[in-house]
C-alpha cells in the first residue's frame, strides 16, 4: 500500500512496490488519456531549495498530466527559509496546503527530517549529494522498457561517482535483482563511497568492480550509466577543472561497445557525452526524460491514493 | 609510582583508550562537578600498553550506552564502601542520540540546531554506524568524533 507513504531513499520501496509504480507507468505510457484527471482536486507543492529546472518541471508536468494543480518555488531566496525559519515549520505550513510535496535542498538528509514534520508524503527530488529516489523510478522504467527486465545485466556507471547521487540510488535499488554486475569507472578522487559498499552492495552480495579507464571495459556492459562531474560538489574550482573532462563518451568509444548496450545519462549533460552520440541509437538518455516524467506520474498517483 | 586515594563510594572508569579520558571526563561533566573526581591519563596497562583511567567520588547515572560508543573496552567499576560490588562492561548501543555532532558540513542536522544527531549501529563486529540523516559512517571507539 503506497497511499500517504514517503520516498525519501531507493529503499523505502521494496522490490514489488517498484514493479508496482513501473507497470502503472507502463500503462500511462500507452494510454495516457486515461489518467488525465485522477488526480482532480489534488495539489503537488514543489520546494525546490536549489535550482533544478529539470526535475522540478518533470514532477510539475506529471502533475498537471494527472489533472492535478501545483505550487511551490524555484529558488530558497523567495522563501521564508532566508528570514531563519526551520525546515520542520516549513514543512508543517506547506503540508497543510498540499497533498504530496517534492522537495530538493543541497543538505543530505533533509528530506528524511522533512517526512517527520510532514502531514502529506514527501517525496525527496535530490538531497545534496545523497538520495535521488525519484531519478531511480526514472532509471528503472528505462530499463525495463529499453533491456526487458531489471535482471542479469553489467551495469557500468562512469564519471562523478562520489557525489553522484542518482549512481548511489540507481546502484541501491538494482542490487535487488539477479545476475546483476556493477562496473564503477571514475577518477581515485571521484570513487563511489564507502558506505556504498559496506552498508549496501557487500551485505546484498552483490558482485561489482572498479575501473579508472572507460576504454578498458565499455565492451563488457549492457548499461552505460554517464554522469556529469558536478562544479557544485567540489570545494574549489581547481579540482573541479582538473577532473571535468576525464571521461568523455564519443563515437569512437562506442564502436568498442556492445550493439545492444544503451547509454543512460540523467541529464543535464556538459560535455561527458558527444553531441556526435545523440544519433547513435543506443543512445536512450532523451527517452529517459520522458520516462521520468511518467514514472513521476505512476508515483505520484501512487502516493496520493489517486489510483 | 603515583597514588591516588581509595575512594569510598563511586564510580572507577578503566580501560579508558589512552587520549580519550579527558573527552570523558569533560562530557561528564566532572571539570565542574562539586565532588571529588580525578583523571590518571597514560597509565600502564599490560592489555593495551597505555590507557586512562577516572575516579569519581560519587555514584553518578551514567549513560552507559555512549561509553560504549566513545569506547567499547571501557569497564565501569562501582564501589561501595570501598569495595568493587559491580563491573559494568561497555556493549556498542544500537543507537547513540543527541551527544555527538555529524561531521558532514552537508548533513542537515548541522544547519537545522533542534535536530537530536542519531547514529544507528550498522554493523556489529567492525563496530560501524551511520547517521540516520546524512549516512556518514563512524566506528566506534576512534577518535573521529566530537563530543
Amino acid at each position: 500500500m503506497l497511499t500517504g507513504r514517503h520516498l525519501i531513499q531507493p529503499d523505502d520501496l521494496s522490490v514489488s512496490e517498484i514493479d508496482e509504480i513501473c507497470s502503472l507507468a507502463e500503462q500511462i505510457i500507452v494510454d495516457p488519456k486515461s489518467f488525465q484527471d485522477v488526480c482532480r482536486g489534488k495539489i503537488l507543492a514543489t520546494l525546490f531549495f536549489e535550482p533544478s529546472t529539470r526535475t522540478r518541471l518533470s514532477f510539475e508536468a506529471a502533475m498537471l498530466r494527472l489533472g492535478g494543480a501545483v505550487e511551490g518555488f524555484a529558488d530558497a531566496s523567495y522563501t521564508s527559509s532566508t528570514k531563519g525559519e526551520t525546515l520542520a515549520d516549513t514543512i508543517r505550513v506547506v503540508s497543510s496546503y498540499a497533498d504530496v510535496i517534492a522537495m530538493r535542498t543541497p543538505k543530505e538528509g533533509a528530506a528524511l527530517l522533512a517526512s517527520k514534520y510532514s502531514a502529506c508524503p514527501i517525496i525527496n527530488a535530490g538531497d545534496g549529494g545523497h538520495y535521488h529516489p525519484t531519478q531511480t523510478l526514472t532509471d528503472m522504467v528505462t530499463i525495463r522498457q529499453l533491456c526487458g527486465g531489471f535482471e542479469n545485466h553489467v551495469i557500468g556507471f562512469c564519471g562523478d561517482l562520489k557525489f553522484g547521487r542518482t549512481v548511489h540510488s540507481l546502484a541501491e535499488a538494482m542490487r535487488h535483482y539477479k545476475g546483476n554486475k556493477f562496473v564503477f569507472i571514475s577518477p581515485k578522487e571521484l570513487t563511489v563511497p564507502d558506505y556504498l559498499i559496506k552498508n549496501v552492495l557487500e551485505p546484498a552480495g552483490v558482485q561489482y568492480e572498479t575501473a579508472e579507464s572507460l576504454d578498458d571495459v565499455i565492451d563488457k556492459l549492457d548499461i552505460l550509466y554517464m554522469t556529469r562531474v558536478q562544479k557544485e560538489r567540489f570545494f574549489n574550482e581547481q579540482d573541479y577543472i582538473r577532473l571535468k573532462d576525464c571521461y568523455i563518451l564519443d563515437k569512437a568509444r562506442m564502436k568498442k561497445a556492445k550493439d545492444n548496450m544503451i547509454v543512460l545519462h540523467p541529464l543535464p549533460r556538459v560535455n561527458e557525452i558527444a553531441p556526435e552520440v545523440d544519433d547513435d541509437p543506443r543512445a536512450a538518455y532523451f527517452k529517459q526524460v520522458k520516462y521520468g516524467m511518467y514514472a513521476r506520474m505512476a508515483l505520484i498517483a501512487k502516493l496520493t491514493g489517486s489510483i | 609510582m603515583l597514588n591516588v586515594t581509595t575512594i569510598k563510594n563511586g564510580l572507577v572508569i578503566d580501560h579508558i583508550r589512552a587520549g580519550s579520558g579527558w573527552k570523558i571526563f569533560q562530557w561528564l561533566g566532572l571539570d565542574k562537578a562539586p565532588f571529588t573526581s580525578c583523571l590518571i591519563q597514560n597509565v600502564p596497562s599490560q592489555k593495551s600498553g597505555k590507557k586512562d583511567i577516572i575516579k569519581i567520588d560519587n555514584i553518578l547515572n551514567i549513560d552507559y550506552s555512549v561509553l560504549g560508543f566513545i569506547d567499547p573496552n571501557i569497564c565501569v567499576n562501582v564501589i561501595e564502601n570501598e569495595v568493587i560490588v559491580r563491573k559494568i562492561n561497555m556493549e556498542l548501543p544500537s543507537k547513540v542520540q543527541g551527544v555527538f555532532s555529524c561531521k558532514n558540513p552537508r548533513c542537515i542536522t548541522i544547519t537545522e540546531h533542534y535536530v537530536s544527531p542519531t547514529f544507528l549501529l550498522v554493523n556489529k563486529e567492525k563496530g560501524l554506524y551511520r547517521c540516520e540523516y546524512c549516512d556518514t559512517l563512524y566506528v566506534a571507539g576512534q577518535n573521529n568524533t566530537e563530543l
